[in-house]
């Protein structure tokens, strides 16, 4: 079977800037696939071009099998889910879910059927006649959805979908996204700046870098075995060893990453266990962060941060001794 | 030592701006009394005196006004040749003011969509530039354009198509002796005129819809006529509106331009303009102008109730 969507060598760009620069990608269908990176990396493009809203300068788009370049939005079987939602403000909640059926020519008895059967699975049963100015931004994002998935896409693409919601109801509604591509199967992908959104709804994620994909992979892929340096730091935060440090701690030399809740402070004389290394130095920061406290600690050659259970006795300038399991440290490559 | 907490007041100014700080009301109060008074009294005023005036007769032997309430200066309004000054005038009005509506659509949206920098600061110049000179020096400039001797004319004769000048001008009611002695050049000039009317607001209103609008109906499988007819127009009709009315009601009223360009025909303008001047007869000039504002009042109703204002 043809992948749901697949880029071949992709580029696009806008005047001297490579938005996308050769981008390769295959996303399978049914997956829940996030395009994670900074503003600017691409992410953006990469989706404007699924939907039909950009088309490639190189290389190629296929959706399904079926190669799409020069196929206007409007022939596409996808639909998107917009930033900040894009509802039509003369048009009631009901008409605006029901505006792509409309434009089909589905008899206005069945659109509206549709359209309040689509409400009712974003939790909106009943607000057909509401007008979107008198909804909320939890509501507005919920209207959105039910417009975009009530033309049965193959693929539903998010552009930050959860941006401008508050973080409750962020945490809330990712549950609740993930529950709904379980439940219809379509293949949803959405972009995000937001690393835990990507790790938390995911089932693969793609990270971009200034047009370029970095890394492919499975949150924890991406999670535990970074690749690059950018990869280490973008996605959570790590602490990047250079190859000497990692070569003289138990690694190899090579750039490395390692997670700082993988690191233990002890005290200064503890017993190293054999297959743990270690480093001495002085704590210079202690940051109280509710559930966990990152410690950060001046090593001889650089500063390394560690995060332990809250509640801790450290403070600035005590000397303590750092130790981490020897496999806790990922090796990146020489060029990352 | 103990440190001040409240800065030391500055003079008057201070102190004044300190109560209106304390009283927001208050300079709410003060900006807007005046200009209320001022539509008040003298507008609305003297459009109830209007109103009240036209309730009154003209002895048609001694030239009095009769200070009596009375109806038939309202019926005289619907005999022969005063129906046909409303007819001709609504009919023009309606007209231009849909002429303006179909030029200044694509300007507008030009304008409100692509324009940037320095092309949309040569828009507004485009624009606005014709309001800067004087309406009179316009429509004069406009007469001898249009005139027998005019560059219309000429034009004509140096590309060999006096014939299809001659064809226009020949054509029932709107031709005539010349293009400045016609219908159809009063039309012209009333477009021109008000033109500029109709861009700004519509304009303005397709300023307003976000470009993400077009995306999401084009996504939710709109082609683009579709988009304009169920998006764009919509979101757009109360510019266009707003619009109408400038166009609509400035031609309704005005007596300059069928002066100057035009047949001898009477537009509702000229009629108010003669009847209270040489012919004194106030009561039916005021009769007269209460039609415009009868229009005006039907015309917004029925735009309301079409949904035009939904978006405000």
């Amino acid at each position: 079977m043809s992948p749901a969507v697949r880029f071949q060598n992709v580029s696009r760009r806008f005047g001297s800037v490579r938005a996308v620069d050769g981008v390769s990608l295959d996303i399978e269908p049914g997956e829940f696939f996030a395009l994670l990176g900074p503003s600017g990396s691409g992410k953006t493009t990469c989706l404007r071009l699924i939907a039909g809203f950009e088309q490639p300068d190189e290389g190629h788009v296929e959706i399904f099998g079926e190669t799409v370049e020069g196929v206007p939005p409007y022939r596409r079987n996808v639909n998107t889910v917009f930033q900040d939602y894009a509802l039509f403000p003369h048009m009631t909640v009901g008409e605006n879910v029901a505006y792509g059926l409309m434009i089909k020519g589905v008899p206005r008895a069945e659109r509206q059927a549709k359209a309040k059967e689509a409400l009712a699975m974003v939790k909106l049963a009943g607000y057909e006649d509401r007008r979107t100015v008198q909804l909320s931004g939890g509501q507005r994002q919920r209207v959105a959805l039910a417009r975009a998935l009530v033309n049965g896409p193959k693929v539903l693409l998010l552009d930050e979908p959860l941006g401008a919601l508050d973080l409750k109801l962020r945490e809330q509604m990712q549950e609740e996204l993930k529950t709904l591509q379980t439940n219809l199967g379509i293949t949803f992908v959405f972009v995000t700046h937001d690393q835990s959104e990507a790790l938390s709804m995911a089932n693969r994620v793609a990270i971009f870098n200034e047009g370029k994909i970095v890394q492919v992979g499975t949150p924890s892929d991406v999670y535990e075995r970074p690749t690059s340096r950018f990869v280490a730091d973008f996605v959570g935060s790590s602490n990047v060893l250079p190859p000497e440090f990692a070569g003289a701690h138990g690694g190899t030399a090579t750039w490395t990453s390692l997670r700082p809740e993988r690191i233990e402070v002890v005290s200064a004389n503890a017993a190293i266990p054999s297959d743990y290394a270690a480093a001495k130095g002085l704590v210079s920061a202690v940051s109280y962060q509710g559930a966990v406290t990152r410690v950060t600690v001046m090593t001889e050659k650089l500063p390394l941060v560690a995060t332990i259970s809250a509640g801790t006795t450290l403070h600035k300038d005590d000397r303590v001794m750092l130790q981490w399991p020897k496999s806790a440290m990922v090796a990146m490559g020489d060029d990352a | 030592m103990t440190v001040a907490l409240q800065e030391t007041r500055r003079g008057i100014g201070g102190t004044i701006s300190d109560v209106f700080f304390a009283r927001p009301q208050l300079l709410t109060f003060l900006l807007l009394t005046p200009p209320l008074l001022w539509i008040g009294v003298v507008y609305i005023g003297s459009l109830f005196a209007l109103l009240l005036q036209s309730f009154y007769s003209l002895d048609d032997f001694s030239g009095v006004v009769i200070h009596e309430f009375t109806l038939s200066t309202y019926q005289q309004l619907f005999e022969g040749s005063n129906v046909q000054i409303i007819l001709r005038t609504v009919t023009m009005a309606a007209l231009v003011t849909i002429t303006s509506a179909i030029i200044a659509f694509p300007i507008a949206y030009y304008a409100a969509r692509y324009a940037r920098g320095w092309k949309k600061a040569l828009f507004y110049l485009a624009v606005m530039m014709p309001l800067w000179s004087s309406y009179l020096v316009k429509v004069y400039a406009w007469k001898l354009i249009l005139a027998k001797e005019g560059v219309i004319t000429w034009f004509a004769g140096a590309l060999h198509l006096n014939w299809l000048l001659n064809g226009i001008l020949g054509l029932p009611v709107i031709g005539g002796p010349s293009l400045s002695f016609s219908y159809l050049g009063t039309y012209l000039v009333f477009v021109y005129i008000w033109l500029p009317y109709m861009i700004l607001p519509t304009q303005a209103a397709l300023e307003r819809v976000p470009a993400n609008f077009i995306e999401a109906s084009a996504d939710l499988g709109a082609d683009p006529g579709q988009t304009f007819r169920t998006v764009i127009f919509p979101l757009a009709l109360p510019g266009i509106v707003a619009g109408s009315i400038f166009t609509f009601s400035l031609t309704l009223g005005d007596y300059i331009i069928p002066q100057i360009v035009g047949n001898s025909r009477l537009m509702i303008g000229q009629a108010v303009y003669t009847l209270q001047g040489t012919a004194g007869n106030i009561p039916l000039a005021a009769a007269f102008t209460i039609v415009p504002m009868v229009i005006m009042a039907l015309y917004l109703w029925m735009a309301k109730r079409m949904g035009a204002f939904d978006v405000l």
